[in-house]
């Protein structure tokens, strides 16, 4: 059988396992004894093996088979989780990995066998520790009594507010098909009214249908029992329903059994309901977070998003003609027209944007693996990963980050000795944020280490060639910093893997600016240096001013200006040949757009220039144009292939009229 | 099969300095009229500019100023040629274009045998049809593009 057609699936979802696995894994290595994570991991080692080997993959199957021993013997207790079971459940994770990449790229996951560490699961399965069980057990009727006691909590804060907590019991029909759909509906029918905190079984083994014809919930509720009743009453295939009031009736009873009298009899089944609660708490946080999702070919999406680009072109185009012949009862209808394109052009981009937290999430384990390798102690702190970035970005901003993390780490935190002598907190802290600001997404990297060292750089640029003595002597220490971007720049004094082979930052800025985005530095001495990286929201349409230069049209992108204004053609100075002016109380250097372009038959002479201030990061330009005609949403076209690289021109556009405006890449002219 | 032999010998013939040329039917998408062309700073010289092609932008290249012939002003006759090579669309200029014409293999004189007078080796053969030589080009050279 040809399973080619669904290699496609195999990989997505197994990535997706593989990724979710690794967040729990992180989690578990910081709260062993929690159930619930190893459940979660559990169930996806699980679901991989089923996949592995509906596919034919044997090793992943294999694998994954061992783990689930190992990790069902965490379960019971015979093993004891220590950070030598979560290494080798990491490097189990790792060798996974590996083979679904191997899948990825050649369509099989590769010969090389994992026996190695079959072996190590299976010697750590037989070495389970004997008197382990008593420990455990007890252990057990903590956990238990802690989680009744959430319960037990849950109850007495209803009850002080004068809420009213029911046991429901429900047995379905037998005749009933559809077991868990049954449930589901009772379920949903109650969650209207009421909140459902406790369930036997749990709520995701009643979504298996993993019960018979019988499930008690334990709700939270304003409504009276009868109203209750009533509500499920209508609901059919229901053999009996049972509403007990626990705080007037048996509640107390309940009580009893939890203070360890009736232990023995009721513990299997609170234990497991208990660890299952856990579990069904995790999956409802789970399930609010990724709601509802179709997975649709990028592709596709790109397709469609060529068609609402049209469509705009279009809008403007009736826009002009509009301008030109100004017909009754068409103004309204353009407008509208308008509003529908723009909220389509936003319901396509939005569509396109991925949470930035499926790139923020390998970074926990590179972090752990980093900071293992140097020695040093790092906390990695994440804020903002539910910030929307392009699809597009996502799949190009992973390199650039990983390679300013993995500077922080090496270059950034000092070491052990170093910080304890300046009073530093010995743990070292990476911030790792994004935000949306405006047009744009800002990522930041910061780090609390010793800072940029400037002279340091001064020097290293001096070593390499990069700058001489004088001009050293000459510079502004922003301008030393950016050396830093400056390939073949290296200030590491010991070459590691990690970084220091010199192309890093180098390779970031080339990325970055290459998506439309800027990088910049923030950096004080002992305190620590922050990477700002400034990337658009949306790549393909944008906003831009129209200008005439000459009898040519040219798009500057609205992100890049600061500013417009008009400048006496007597207030320009010449510095060196290049001309600047005194604007704001600042210089800003003056450049004419028509001789950066070579646009033929400019008049030159004016008494007054309209002048279009650009921004890179800190620094300004003043662009001198002709005309300005205005503000347009332009949809952004490549110049192609053999086209690429003209300097000063980032891509086209099409204007209403069908003519074809260039956009001007004002980040060139720096 | 004799489908795509016969369209291998197939040429688009175009007229550049009252010569007739050559390119494989293959590499041709559409011939268009000449619209609004877009100039493009800083690019090389023989590129006239950009056009816009039913919602796409094309760049179009001045094929006179390629082979460094003199320059001269459109005409109604002039149209652009728009060609997919390499996957990449790209429109050339020239005087006219008209016909299609079948040439087969062994009418094509190799230019290895002949002088070749033309400084870059974008002449892949001369090919006679009836009484007209026409110069089979290599549009691939011609562009300078290195095939990926």
């Amino acid at each position: 059988m040809d399973m080619n057609q669904y290699l496609d699936i195999f990989m997505e979802e197994s990535r997706e396992h593989l990724q979710s696995m690794n967040d729990i894994l992180m989690k578990l290595e910081n709260a062993p004894q929690d159930m619930s994570f190893l459940n979660e991991i559990f169930r996806i080692a699980h679901t991989l093996k089923g996949m592995s080997g509906t596919m034919g993959f044997n090793n992943i199957a294999s694998l994954t088979h061992e783990m689930e021993n190992v990790l069902d013997s965490i379960r019971s207790g015979s093993i004891n989780v220590d950070s030598k079971v979560i290494d080798l459940l990491f490097e189990c994770f790792d060798k996974l990995e590996k083979y679904v990449n191997n899948v990825e790229q050649h369509n099989s996951e590769g010969n090389e066998g994992s026996d190695e560490l079959i072996d190590k699961l299976k010697s750590l399965n037989n070495t389970k520790v004997k008197n382990r069980d008593l420990v455990e057990e007890l252990k057990d009727n903590h956990m238990e009594i802690e989680i009744n006691q959430y319960v037990d909590h849950a109850i007495n804060k209803a009850t002080e507010k004068g809420l009213n907590v029911y046991l429901v019991k429900i047995h379905l029909d037998p005749k009933c098909m559809l077991k868990s759909a049954r449930a589901y509906i009772v379920i949903n029918t109650l969650e209207k009214n009421c909140e459902i905190i406790h369930s036997t079984p749990s709520i995701e083994d009643i979504e298996d249908e993993k019960f018979e014809f019988y499930f008690q919930l334990i709700l939270i509720s304003k409504q009276e029992k009868e109203v209750i009743h009533k509500e499920l009453a209508s609901i059919s295939e229901l053999e009996s329903i049972e509403c007990i009031d626990l705080i007037n009736e048996s509640y107390s009873v309940k009580r009893e059994t939890n203070n360890n009298d009736n232990l023995q009899e009721k513990e299997d089944t609170e234990k497991i309901a208990n660890t299952l609660l856990d579990k069904k708490e995790e999956t409802i946080s789970k399930k609010s977070k990724t709601g509802k999702t179709v997975r649709v070919d990028i592709d596709r999406l790109d397709n469609l998003m060529n068609l609402v680009s049209e469509l705009i072109i279009i809008k403007t185009r009736l826009e002009d003609i509009e301008d030109s012949e100004k017909k009754q009862g068409m103004n309204e209808t353009t407008e509208h027209l308008e509003r529908i394109t723009t909220s389509l052009h936003d319901a396509v981009m939005k569509v396109r944007m991925v949470p930035i937290e499926r790139v923020f999430n390998r970074f926990p384990r590179m972090v752990r693996d980093v900071s293992r390798e140097l020695n040093k102690e790092i906390s990695l702190i994440l804020s903002g990963e539910d910030t929307e970035v392009d699809r597009s970005v996502i799949d190009e901003i992973g390199d650039p980050l990983i390679h300013l993390i993995r500077n922080s780490i090496d270059h950034g935190i000092e070491d052990l000795e170093t910080r304890v002598q300046n009073n530093k907190d010995k743990k070292g802290t990476v911030k790792l944020a994004a935000y949306p600001d405006g047009n744009s997404v800002v990522i930041e990297v910061e780090d609390d280490g010793g800072g940029i060292d400037i002279e340091k750089v001064k020097h290293k640029a001096i070593e390499k060639g990069v700058i001489t003595i004088k001009q050293s002597e000459m510079m502004e220490e922003n301008e030393v910093i950016q050396l830093l971007f400056h390939s073949g720049f290296s200030t590491a004094q010991k070459v590691s893997d990690i970084s220091g082979r010199g192309v890093g930052l180098d390779v970031v800025k080339t990325k970055i600016e290459s998506l439309g985005g800027t990088v910049e530095v923030i950096t004080e001495k002992c305190k620590g240096s922050r990477f700002v990286i400034r990337l658009p929201l949306t790549l393909a349409i944008i906003q831009a001013l129209l200008v005439n230069v000459g009898s040519e049209k040219y798009a500057i992108p609205l992100n890049n200006i600061k500013e417009i204004t008009t400048i006496a053609t007597n207030s320009i100075r010449k510095v060196q040949k290049n001309e600047v002016v005194l604007f704001r109380n600042s210089t800003l250097p003056i450049l004419r757009l028509a001789k950066l372009l070579n646009v033929p038959n400019v008049e030159d002479e004016n008494d007054e220039y309209t002048v279009v201030i650009v921004k890179k990061g800190e620094k300004d330009i003043g662009l001198v144009v002709d005309d300005l005609i205005g503000q347009q949403e332009i949809v952004i076209k490549s110049l192609g292939k053999f086209l690429s690289n003209i300097k000063g021109i980032a891509g086209a556009t099409i204007l209403g009229n069908g003519s074809v405006a260039l956009i001007v890449d004002t980040n060139s002219f720096f | 099969m004799s489908n795509d032999t016969s369209a291998l010998n197939q040429y688009v013939i175009f007229k550049l300095q009252e010569e007739h040329y050559g390119i494989s039917i293959k590499d041709v998408e559409t011939i268009e009229k000449v619209s609004e062309i877009t100039r493009l700073p800083n690019s090389p010289s023989y590129v006239q500019g950009v056009i816009n092609l039913r919602g796409e932008v094309v760049p179009v290249i001045d094929l006179r100023k390629r082979f460094e012939m003199e320059i001269k002003e459109n005409t109604e006759e002039t149209r652009i040629i728009i060609l997919n090579i390499e996957e990449m669309i790209i429109g050339i200029v020239v005087d006219s274009s008209s016909e299609v014409l079948t040439i087969p293999v062994d009418t094509i004189d190799n230019t290895f045998d002949l002088v070749n007078t033309l400084e870059d080796d974008y002449v892949k053969g001369i090919g006679k049809v009836e009484d007209r030589m026409i110069i089979i080009l290599d549009m691939l050279k011609a562009l300078n593009i290195t095939a990926s």
